[in-house]
């Protein structure tokens, strides 16, 4: 049995402490992503979440160029692209790809210039890697507290807004006529999901960052019909893709030749995501042919 | 204001950008009465709901809700609702976020609160499907769905906007007859619009009837008449009944008055 748990699990797995560092920020910022991701998918703001993603590469170049934090400039520089498309009007039907698309390709811009100083200056591309695609061994004890804190606020703000934000997400009619602000209820969402992919950013990249907000959450509406499960299974895929995902990265240091180098953890997480929600789709559709057969 | 009146509007007139939506509407509802308001599309009939929500100003005139004008007590159905297919949200769930969806934090279930979620979908008939996804349901269910979602907070006035619009005859039938049939039971005020008045026709206590922002109301004998139809709509129509349904038809004229209107309009 143990020597089953040998071949999966590599020796000295659990005893190394980038490895407990990123099993322990990986899995935080993979629940609070997809617990914000089920509202992102029923709201229809895929878009807008990853347009959040790729304005965070901005900020982490930024954050990289002044020497902080990069988890600052993931944030600041999402919140304040948020608060961009709020203004431009993402909440009226016919704005929302209008202000999510005029934010992201500015975003983008100062993105590419900035990386580009960064990467001039430096003689490496080792910061721009680690902004787009992510560096999840390489997170310091300094960050955990900093992700803890940055989570918190995010599911409060969730728990406090979950039934108006559950109804107005259903449909924005039946909320405004029971008193919801509607408007403002969605502004507070928006940012939430803007720290929420920031903290994604710090783990899997700014530009893969959406994988953990919206794949959990699509493969969860699949399996359940209640709001409440579904936030509660897209936690748990997740945390499970993530931690999968830092197990494979982990283990892939053997399958090179020369044992010198692993394949990035971003890697194995997306790809998991995107596997579980296959097998999600696969799975409600049996499920579905099975009911209607027996009917 | 008596105490047996659900909804008083007074002289309500709307203008949105220069123009003039609702021109000094006056009508009163009365518990336990089935109302039908009728108009073509663009009549004003969304904007007077909006108005009754206190989700639009009014240039003019007053809203007054219940004895104590309280505006919590309006349950709403709107027109357009389209879930996604994969929505994670039962009938059940949304009946529920009738109680308390308006409300912060996270919901608390209880034994009472599950009771008083299935006796409403049993009052709705809409036990049998109250599992399935909403955005699964067909369009008389998700009516059924969306009336117990706006009949649980035991409101005093239930406003439907174009219920029956995308039914098939037999689903418009059946939510006709319920809707009948809750007003006189829960006692509430049930108005509902529609621009085509005959699967109304048989339920309706009152008719309150829009043509071009302005309305008269009044009993269907009162209201469905030549020459007060004429009068409102300023042109002459002919009001045609037929088996029991009525047919609306512009009359030969002076077109020009009303250029809006083609030569012959059926409502």
């Amino acid at each position: 049995m143990s020597h089953v748990l040998h071949v999966l699990i590599e020796p000295g797995f659990f005893s190394s402490s980038p490895v407990r560092l990123a099993l322990a920020i990986g899995g935080l910022v993979a629940s609070v992503a997809a617990v914000v991701g089920v509202f992102t998918v029923i709201r229809g703001q895929a878009f807008a979440g990853e347009a959040l993603g790729d304005i965070g590469a901005t900020g982490g170049a930024s954050a990289y160029l002044a020497g902080v934090p990069a988890l600052f400039g993931f944030v600041g520089f999402s919140v304040a692209a948020a608060g961009a498309m709020e203004l431009i009007g993402i909440q009226r039907v016919r704005g929302r790809d209008l202000a999510t698309g005029i934010v992201l390709g500015a975003g983008f811009g100062i993105a590419a210039l900035l990386l580009y100083l960064g990467t001039t200056y430096d003689n490496t591309s080792g910061a721009t890697v680690t902004i787009l695609f992510g560096a999840i061994f390489d997170l310091t004890s300094p960050d955990l507290p900093l992700v803890l804190g940055f989570g918190l606020i995010v599911l409060v703000t969730l728990a406090v807004l979950y039934r108006p934000l559950m109804l107005a997400s259903i449909s924005p009619e039946l909320a405004a006529a029971r008193g919801v602000r509607v408007r403002l209820v969605g502004a507070a969402y928006l940012i939430s999901m803007a720290v929420a992919v920031a903290l994604s950013a710090v783990t899997i990249g700014a530009i893969l960052s959406t994988a953990l907000l919206v794949g959990p959450a699509a493969a969860a509406l699949r399996l359940t019909t209640r709001p409440g499960r579904a936030i509660a299974t897209a936690a748990v895929i997740g945390v499970a893709s993530t931690w999968l995902g830092v197990l494979l990265a982990y283990d892939s240091y053997d399958w090179t030749v020369k044992h010198d180098r692993a394949w990035p953890a971003s890697f194995f997480i997306v790809t998991v995501v995107l596997a579980v929600y296959l097998i999600a789709g696969w799975f409600s559709q049996s499920i579905r042919r099975g009911r209607s057969l027996s009917a | 204001m008596e105490a047996s009146t659900a909804l008083k509007v007074e002289g309500v007139s709307v203008q949105l950008g220069g123009r003039q939506i609702l021109d000094d509407i006056t009508f009163e509802l009365r518990p336990g009465e089935l109302t039908g308001l009728i108009g073509s599309n663009g009549a004003g009939k969304t904007t007077l709901f909006r108005v009754i929500l206190g989700l639009q100003a009014t240039s003019a005139g007053s809203v007054r809700i219940g004895a104590q004008g309280e505006r919590q007590g309006v349950g709403y159905v709107p027109q357009k609702f389209l879930l996604d297919p994969d929505m994670p949200l039962r009938g059940r769930d949304l009946v529920g976020l009738g109680i308390d969806g308006h409300r912060f934090g996270l919901p608390k279930p209880s034994k009472t609160r599950r009771q008083r979620i299935q006796q409403m979908l049993e009052a709705v008939d809409a036990q049998d499907f109250a599992d399935a996804r909403v955005g699964q349901l067909s369009g008389g269910e998700q009516q059924r769905i969306l009336i117990a979602h706006a009949l649980i907070s035991n409101p005093q006035l239930l406003l439907l906007d174009e219920p029956l619009a995308n039914l098939d005859l037999r689903s418009a039938k059946e939510v006709v007859t319920l809707l009948s049939r809750i007003a006189t039971e829960h006692r509430v005020s049930v108005l509902i619009s529609a621009h085509e008045m005959n699967p109304l026709l048989p339920v309706m206590d009152r008719i309150v009837y829009l043509a071009d922002g302005r309305a008269v109301s009044g009993t269907a004998d009162e209201v469905i008449r030549t020459d007060v139809l004429s009068k409102l709509y300023r042109h002459h129509v002919d009001v045609l009944k037929v088996h029991g349904r009525v047919i609306v038809v512009a009359g030969e004229g002076d077109h020009d008055d009303e250029p809006d209107h083609g030569p012959v309009e059926i409502i």
